[in-house]
């Protein structure tokens, strides 16, 4: 399939490519690993006049450990973050939902700032950016701002980035002693995306859980904590009976349909089982 | 093992690695894509978004207007021009026949029906310029379900198929059937769909017409599987171009599964527009295109009643279908779900009545015909799941009803009750062989075990037969055919001994390049890489039937292999005179002629060829040279045969089932490649697998393709799939002389109802007795909680 025709520029900074956005406005899509963008170009869905390519931007891809947070660059790609050392010592539930995304080829392409900023619901990176409480760095027109995860997806397709504005950077605190962390992901068979995904990052500090966020991919309009499940949790006793009773809660809030993929009882079912396993796999974690 | 081997080692049966693997895994496969050609143009389709619609008006104002847009072109064109409509290859009495036009005419009857195309200077013009042309329609309710379609009442598909039934088709004794029913100690019966499947070949159709003035010759590039029945088709009855002035080239072709069989619409658009320009016109389907013009595979719903007496024995089999043939008929359509698929249905089992009740209907979706198995698949899937439905029912093993109904080795040959004749067959060693690879006993007690712990382990069986080596010509000729379907096979001997192969057979993915090249040097004597399988251009080989129904190398194997046999006497005749000696005092072996009982006097196929074509010395009244052509018809259809047994692990708690163990045993006659053999058994397993568990077109009410894409239509991923355990038995087929039987169907026709039958199997402490495919984890989970009033 041949997309629409288009002008293609590649910015050589960020300054560039904000001015670029500023030039074309909404007829100009930011080009990373474009393993989004692309297709749905192919298929003519998106026929955006000027792509501006910011993957030649250096060290927009940089990973660096700052201490308390890791920094992820925009444009690094899934294979380089799951793979990279930083990450997987110090942010291993980064590590870990990144090597779910696709398959081998896509992780080498695709961008973590692409798929973040592109915000499909059935996204892996969402999940975890909400579970490990991550923070968003974009840059616009007047400067940068910094955005909580919990406070950039908005809705199906859609978050805080406004127009003329780009993502930079992926700001992950790093988890504490007694932490742990798990991603349980059930793909559809299809598309490879979830059909659900739990993103888990808890501490136990004295045998009771000190903290626990949850993030759900795939069953709603948007990735979403699950706050019900958070709360059931927090401060009690690390258990299996408490993880039980805390995944019942796992549709508080949230309302399913009878679709294709299964029905509404068969969506809440494997919401409530798969917060549960992802429980207790972080749980184990944060023993060892 | 190497490409090359040593002259006079056995080379039938050997694992030798493929030749043509090198250009493909190198990127220098020539696919028809790659041909460029100068001055080409590139066609684009508009298609219709409707399912049932009336064509009010055309406009290609505006996209006649984009520069570099050559021409838009339409049906009407198309009919003024006289082309005419495209028929289908196989007839039934009373069939009613829709006409198929490769631009639609009028009205369009499933979405992407093709309306008008557009032939530019590049393929993005063509593109814009097709999302330019405006199509005036009257949308009209549609159907896209078979048994909706022919319930009273439906919309109507075509004007000249009343209540949308395109035949009715009935094989057996159904008084018989009756009567057995009556008297039967038990009836088991049970409702089945096959859902519908798109074959997804790796390359998207294509074709590249270039039409040459001057000669007055028209050259067609096409993803064709038969090359010669293309040219036939398209030549004699839609373009009105004789197999003289009309070559077609179907070079290296990336998998078909059937679908590259069929004579299209673009095909013969391109080619039209071709000769109508007087410029090479290219078309490559996008995989959106595949997904919704390719023909589609299966879609049946069927009742099937099994009657018993007390021992456990059929005694008479009814099975009604209704098959959903979409919008046209394509060229095999009508004999898939009908001798393709009812004469089956004896299976491996000994069933003296059967009766079988087709009903094709017309709906608004894409049209169906031949898919991996073509029929015999469907077949077993009836005839297998039912066993397992009844094994339950009676209370036996699964395993233990089918062998107290398998035909005796000592019935061979065997009338079945639905028209075939099986030649030969010993069912009993290969069921056993699987039960003890797989450890039967073992399996059974695991699965005990584990469901007292709240495991759920299934193990399911599949015990095929299936027609294939299409097919005896008298005999498919007087079922309706209207071609007969022998090979053809040219054995070439250049003077330096080397070969050159013209076979009829098409290769796209089989690997003829190495087996047939392995016939040739074990008849010779020479190596493999002395031989060069030429096939795909009917500019080259004298004609052919094509590949397909698992026939190349019972079929077309025995053509090579009698040309061979032809060529061979010659050069003993040769050498005889050589060697002064008579004919039949000559021997051949090793690459060598020589005198019986004196190996000293001797000559090598080598000099025996230079003397072929020297001609200064050879037997008076003989002609130089030295090449045969042999049509091989063949005297039936061969019977490959085998139990598969699946194990699977259902994850009660989601659904989710996991495919553990796959264990094939096949009888496949005498093995050319086991290597080969395997591998087209293992993209036969996960194709079959993958239906069970993954697979299923969905339109929805109005027509619309709900999975027209691989983000929603879920082919099999590797990472899905166990390591397949296969191992065989070996009957040789007594029709063919290389005693070979087809193996290219058979892992589709056999897995899909080995792995259903296993999940079911899992699911049987649930009360659950039977699932519709695929077995997704939602309906799986939907099905274990329901059974207990929910969750």
């Amino acid at each position: 399939m041949y997309p629409s025709s288009f002008d293609y520029h590649a910015a050589g900074s960020v300054q560039e490519a904000l001015a670029l956005l500023a030039q074309y406005g909404d007829d100009a899509k930011l080009l990373a690993g474009g393993h989004s963008l692309i297709p749905v170009m192919k298929l003519r869905f998106a026929a955006p006049a000027h792509l501006i390519d910011i993957g030649r931007i250096p060290a927009l891809s940089a990973i660096s450990d700052g201490g308390a947070n890791v920094h992820v660059g925009a444009t690094a790609r899934h294979a380089d973050v799951a793979a990279s050392p930083i990450v997987r010592t110090r942010v291993p539930l980064l590590a870990e939902v990144t090597a779910h995304i696709g398959d081998p080829l896509i992780r080498n392409m695709g961008t973590i700032g692409g798929s973040i900023a592109h915000a499909d619901p059935a996204a892996d990176l969402p999940a975890a950016m909400l579970a490990l409480g991550a923070s968003l760095v974009l840059a616009g027109p007047s400067g940068t701002r910094t955005v909580a995860a919990d406070d950039f997806f908005t809705d199906v397709f859609t978050t805080a980035l406004q127009p003329g504005e780009m993502l930079t950077e992926v700001v992950v605190p790093v988890p504490g002693a007694g932490s742990g962390a798990a991603y349980e992901k059930l793909p559809d068979p299809a598309s490879g995306y979830a059909i659900v995904g739990i993103a888990v990052q808890l501490q136990v500090r004295d045998g009771a859980i000190a903290s626990v966020r949850v993030g759900m991919t795939g069953l709603g309009p948007m990735p979403m904590r699950l706050a019900g499940v958070e709360s059931a949790l927090a401060g009690t006793a690390a258990s299996t009976a408490a993880i039980a009773a805390a995944a019942a809660r796992a549709g508080d809030g949230l309302s399913f349909d009878d679709d294709v993929r299964g029905s509404a009882a068969y969506k809440l079912n494997i919401a409530r089982v798969y917060v549960r396993r992802a429980l207790v796999r972080a749980m184990a974690a944060s023993a060892g | 093992m190497a490409t090359t081997s040593e002259p006079g080692a056995s080379l039938i049966g050997a694992s030798v690695k493929r030749k043509e693997d090198q250009r493909f895994i190198t990127g220098k496969g020539r696919y028809t894509d790659d041909v460029t050609l100068p001055g080409q143009t590139y066609a684009a389709f508009v298609r219709s978004p409707h399912a049932n619609a009336t064509i009010n008006r055309i406009d290609a104002s505006a996209a006649l207007a984009m520069p570099g847009v050559h021409a838009v072109l339409t049906g009407a064109d198309m009919q003024a021009a006289g082309v005419n409509p495209i028929p289908p290859g196989w007839l039934h009495p009373g069939i009613k026949i829709a006409e198929f036009r490769a631009l639609a005419v009028g009205r369009v009857s499933h979405v992407g029906n093709a309306v008008a195309v557009v032939i530019a200077a590049s393929p993005s013009i063509a593109r814009d310029a097709a999302d330019l042309v405006d199509v005036d329609y009257t949308d009209h309710p549609a159907v896209a379900d078979a048994v909706a379609a022919l319930a009273a009442g439906a919309p109507q598909v075509h004007p000249d198929a009343p209540g949308n039934v395109v035949f009715n088709w009935q094989l057996g004794d159904a008084a018989a059937v009756d009567a057995a029913m009556a008297g039967a100690k038990s009836v088991v019966r049970q409702h089945l769909v096959n859902q519908r499947l798109i074959a997804n070949a790796i390359e998207p159709r294509a074709s590249l017409a270039n039409y040459d003035a001057a000669a007055d010759e028209l050259t067609l590039y096409v993803t064709s599987q038969n090359p010669h029945v293309h040219r036939l088709i398209m030549g004699a009855f839609v373009l009105g171009i004789p197999e003289h002035k009309f070559r077609v080239i179907a070079p290296d072709v990336g998998g078909g599964f059937g679908s590259k069989i069929f004579i299209y619409p673009e095909e013969c658009v391109v080619a039209w527009a071709s000769k109508t320009l007087g410029r090479p016109v290219k078309w490559t389907a996008t995989r959106s295109e595949s997904f919704l013009t390719d023909a589609h595979g299966r879609d049946h719903s069927t009742d099937v009643e099994m009657a018993f007496d007390d021992a456990g024995t059929i005694v008479a089999l009814r099975v009604k279908t209704v098959a959903n043939l979409g919008a046209y008929l394509t060229l095999f359509a009508p004999a898939v779900p009908t001798y393709l698929y009812g004469t089956l249905m004896s299976g491996q089992y000994n069933i003296p009545a059967i009766h079988v009740d087709v009903t094709a209907a017309y709906t608004n979706t894409t049209p169906v015909d031949a898919y991996r198995g073509a029929g015999r698949p469907e077949a077993t899937y009836a005839l297998e799941r039912t066993m397992d439905v009844a094994a339950r029912q009676l209370g036996l093993d699964p395993a233990e009803l089918r062998r107290r109904n398998l035909i005796a080795p000592d019935a061979f040959p065997f009338q079945t009750a639905v028209a075939l004749q099986y030649d030969s067959g010993n069912y009993e060693p290969a069921l056993d062989k699987a039960l003890a690879l797989i450890d039967y006993p073992a399996r059974r007690a695991e699965q005990a075990a584990g469901r007292a712990a709240g495991t759920h382990i299934g193990i399911g069986l599949s015990a095929y037969i299936e027609a294939c080596g299409l097919a005896p010509s008298h005999i498919v000729g007087s079922l309706g055919a209207q071609a007969g379907l022998y090979e053809s096979g040219v054995v070439r001997i250049h003077p330096t001994g080397k070969v050159t192969v013209l076979t009829g057979s098409h290769s796209h993915g089989q690997g003829h390049e190495t087996t047939f090249a392995q016939i040739v040097a074990q008849e010779l004597g020479c190596t493999i890489d002395d031989v060069e399988i030429v096939h795909g251009d009917t500019g080259r080989v004298p004609f052919g039937m094509g590949t397909y129904g698992s026939r190349s190398g019972a079929v077309g194997g025995a053509a090579l292999f009698g040309s061979l046999q032809k060529v061979k006497d010659k050069g003993r005749r040769i050498a005889a005179h050589l060697l002064e000696a008579a004919p039949e005092d000559v021997d051949f072996a090793g690459g060598n002629f020589f005198v019986k009982g004196s190996p000293s006097r001797t000559k090598s196929f080598a000099e025996v060829s230079l003397a072929a074509y020297l001609a200064h010395n050879l037997p008076p009244d003989m002609e130089p040279g030295l090449e045969a052509t042999t049509f091989f018809n063949p005297s039936n259809f061969v019977f490959p045969f085998g139990v598969h047994i699946a194990i699977v692990e259902v994850d009660t708690e989601t659904g989710h089932v996991t495919l553990q163990r796959y264990l094939a045993v096949d009888d496949f006659g005498n093995v050319i490649n086991p290597m080969i053999v395997d591998g087209q058994l293992h993209g036969g397993i996960a194709q079959g697998a993958a239906q069970a568990l993954w697979e299923g077109a969905q339109y929805d009410s109005n027509g619309q393709l709900l999975t027209g894409s691989m983000m929603n239509y879920g082919l099999p991923k590797a990472a899905f799939l166990p390591m397949f355990e296969t191992d065989r038995t070996v009957t040789p087929s007594p029709v063919n002389p290389l005693g070979v039987k087809g193996a290219g169907e058979a892992g589709t026709i056999a897995s899909t109802a080995a792995v259903a039958n296993a999940v079911l199997d899992a699911l049987s402490p649930f009360g659950i007795t039977h699932l519709d495919m695929p077995l997704t984890p939602a309906r799986i989970w939907s099905a274990i909680h329901g059974s207990h009033g929910g969750n």
